[in-house]
């Protein structure tokens, strides 16, 4: 008796409280859903799910950095990726996206819509420009955490600051413009569908001034040019990052269509897979013929190479392409380490110029050599075939174009960037410093409190 | 025979085997050890709060030498692992009773060198 009363008292709580919700929703949704209504909820939930997972790859940048370098500076290499999101944020935010999506002026710069003030929350369009920023400004704290790989274990962390505001606020904003905004190379048809060149290149480029213009880590080099092995700490924490950027590239690179609706994000996530997967291989049979072992931490770079490689031309090519260009891409990344290392004397603890500026640099060409009209169509590209497939050069001379211009524009900005850098902060830590290792003179605590490490290199 | 053992800071570890390795003592033992001396701690801050960090990481070295090889063994430690600071550590040199080289049971001043 006394639970009956009680169910029909909450049936009846519950009844008033669907029809109140019922009634609130009609008012506060003045028009009925049409079919734009839904493309724009589509694409915005489909856009926000891949900057999601793309936030997600600052946590594989993290881990890979950290177990590729040494144990005595893992606080300095976390709070590095930490922070160059966190200010990237806020710079992308009050300037960068303006300078990247705002009104074009003279196909060089954007110059509208600083804080966002663009976007409208009253409607649906307006909401959608939200979640574009969102997805535009994962990926550019992607291409400004490329670079502390390549400089970690001796640059100082105040400099480090400087150069973020810098990539997030003018380098990465300006060539994007060119690109992606409405600039002078994507007038001239250049073809750079989810970032090889606007992200990786940029970052890999920053990364290659910054290697350069703050010295080989201490004992890295003898005085007879040869060079020592100095392993990182972590090989789980590599792997891990490995993995997880590669499930940030489903984002990274199917989300690039910033579009639920249209169904070629399919293809896109194959080839995305094929070529990573390639990359690996490739990149551990090349290591194979030449030392003799499947080295772990090379094969974790071929699969970031090809994942690197294929970021641009994902949408433009066929499968078969995509293996293609990810066992180049594999082959690629082992040679370019040697050689950066031993014949250039650059010292890149991560690996990250070869991974991301020499492949970024491939698979921005790798569109005029294998592109396809019919796959580039379906994904809503206006591109010709590329030099394999019967276009002739044009387009790979068009993307040859892109990719020395935006070298050259990250070049010299950056060298301007470090210099300033140098000036104010100073670059690089003291020889005491790096011996005694960043986290307790720059941070002034240990990665593993508790823990028996030698420190002695 | 004498057994070298030395404490010295970690960061000079490198520049105290190559000035080893430059003269010519080419065998010893390296391990991590934790102590105080005069140098009496340093202040880590760990979330804001203070805290005094009293056992320093030190790294111990053992060379077991012969008689002739005391002396350049000494400079060599002191030649690498000197700053002038308070920390830089310190050299024990104590007498060695025996020495057998396990692979050929050679004893003595053989087995060392």
């Amino acid at each position: 008796m006394i639970a009956r009363k009680f169910f029909r008292k909450t049936f009846s709580i519950l009844g008033a409280l669907i029809t109140l919700c019922y009634l609130f929703q009609k008012t506060a949704l003045a028009a009925e859903p049409s079919s734009a209504s839904n493309v724009t909820a589509i694409n915005t939930i489909w856009t926000l799910i891949a900057a999601f997972l793309v936030f997600f790859m600052q946590a594989g940048f993290a881990m890979v950095e950290t177990g590729l370098t040494r144990a005595k500076n893992t606080c300095n290499i976390l709070m590095k990726n930490l922070l160059d999101f966190c200010l990237g944020s806020l710079v992308f935010w009050a300037f960068g996206y303006a300078v990247m999506f705002g009104a074009d002026k003279m196909g060089l710069v954007g110059t509208s819509g600083f804080f966002l003030s663009a976007a409208n929350p009253s409607t649906g369009d307006g909401l959608w420009q939200y979640a574009y920023w969102l997805f535009q400004v994962v990926f550019a704290a992607t291409s400004a955490t490329i670079v502390s790989g390549a400089m970690a274990e001796r640059t100082k962390f105040s400099a480090y600051l400087i150069y973020t505001v810098f990539i997030s606020a003018i380098i990465y904003p300006v060539a994007g413009h060119w690109i992606w905004g409405g600039g002078w190379l994507s007038k001239l048809g250049m073809v750079d569908f989810a970032g090889s060149t606007v992200v990786h290149s940029i970052g890999g480029m920053a990364a290659l001034v910054g290697a350069v213009m703050v010295g080989p880590r201490l004992g890295k080099y003898n005085s007879d040019g040869s060079s020592n092995i100095i392993a990182g700490h972590n090989m789980p924490l590599a792997a891990l990052g490995v993995f997880i950027l590669w499930f940030g590239w489903f984002g990274f690179n199917p989300g690039s269509t910033t579009s639920g609706v249209n169904l070629s994000i399919a293809t896109i996530a194959v080839t995305t897979n094929l070529a990573a997967a390639a990359g690996a291989i490739s990149a551990m049979f090349t290591i194979w013929l030449l030392f003799g072992k499947p080295d772990t931490s090379m094969t974790l770079n071929g699969a970031l190479a090809g994942l690197v490689a294929i970021t641009a031309p994902c949408a433009s090519v066929s499968p078969l392409s995509a293996v293609i260009i990810g066992l180049s891409a594999g082959i690629l990344v082992v040679l370019s380490v040697i050689f950066i290392e031993r014949t250039l004397r650059i010292d890149d603890p991560v690996g990250a110029i070869s991974v991301h500026m020499v492949n970024g640099m491939f698979g921005t060409l790798a569109v005029g050599l294998f592109a396809e009209k019919s796959f580039g169509g379906a994904a809503g590209l206006s591109h010709g075939d590329g030099l394999f497939f019967g276009g002739g050069w044009h387009l790979f001379l068009v993307q040859l174009t892109g990719v020395i211009s935006v070298a050259v524009w990250t070049a010299i900005t950056c060298v301007i960037c470090f210099t300033i850098c140098r000036a104010t902060t100073g670059l690089r830590v003291s020889d005491e410093e790096q011996l005694k290792g960043l986290d307790i003179d720059e941070h002034g605590m240990e990665g593993y409190a508790g823990f028996q490490i030698f420190t002695t290199e | 025979m004498k057994l070298v053992t030395a404490f010295i800071q970690p960061y000079k570890l490198p520049a105290v085997k190559s000035a080893l390795q430059a003269a010519k003592i080419h065998k010893m033992s390296v391990s991590n050890s934790l102590g105080c001396g005069q140098q009496a701690g340093y202040d880590e801050t760990y979330r804001g709060v203070k805290h005094k960090i009293n056992l320093l990481k030190k790294v111990r070295l053992e060379i077991a030498v012969n008689d002739e090889f005391v002396k350049p063994t000494i400079k060599a430690i002191v030649d690498g692992a000197k700053s002038g600071k308070i920390g830089d550590g310190k050299i024990f040199v104590t007498e060695l009773l025996e020495c057998i080289r396990i692979r050929t049971e050679e004893t003595g001043s053989i087995a060392i060198g």
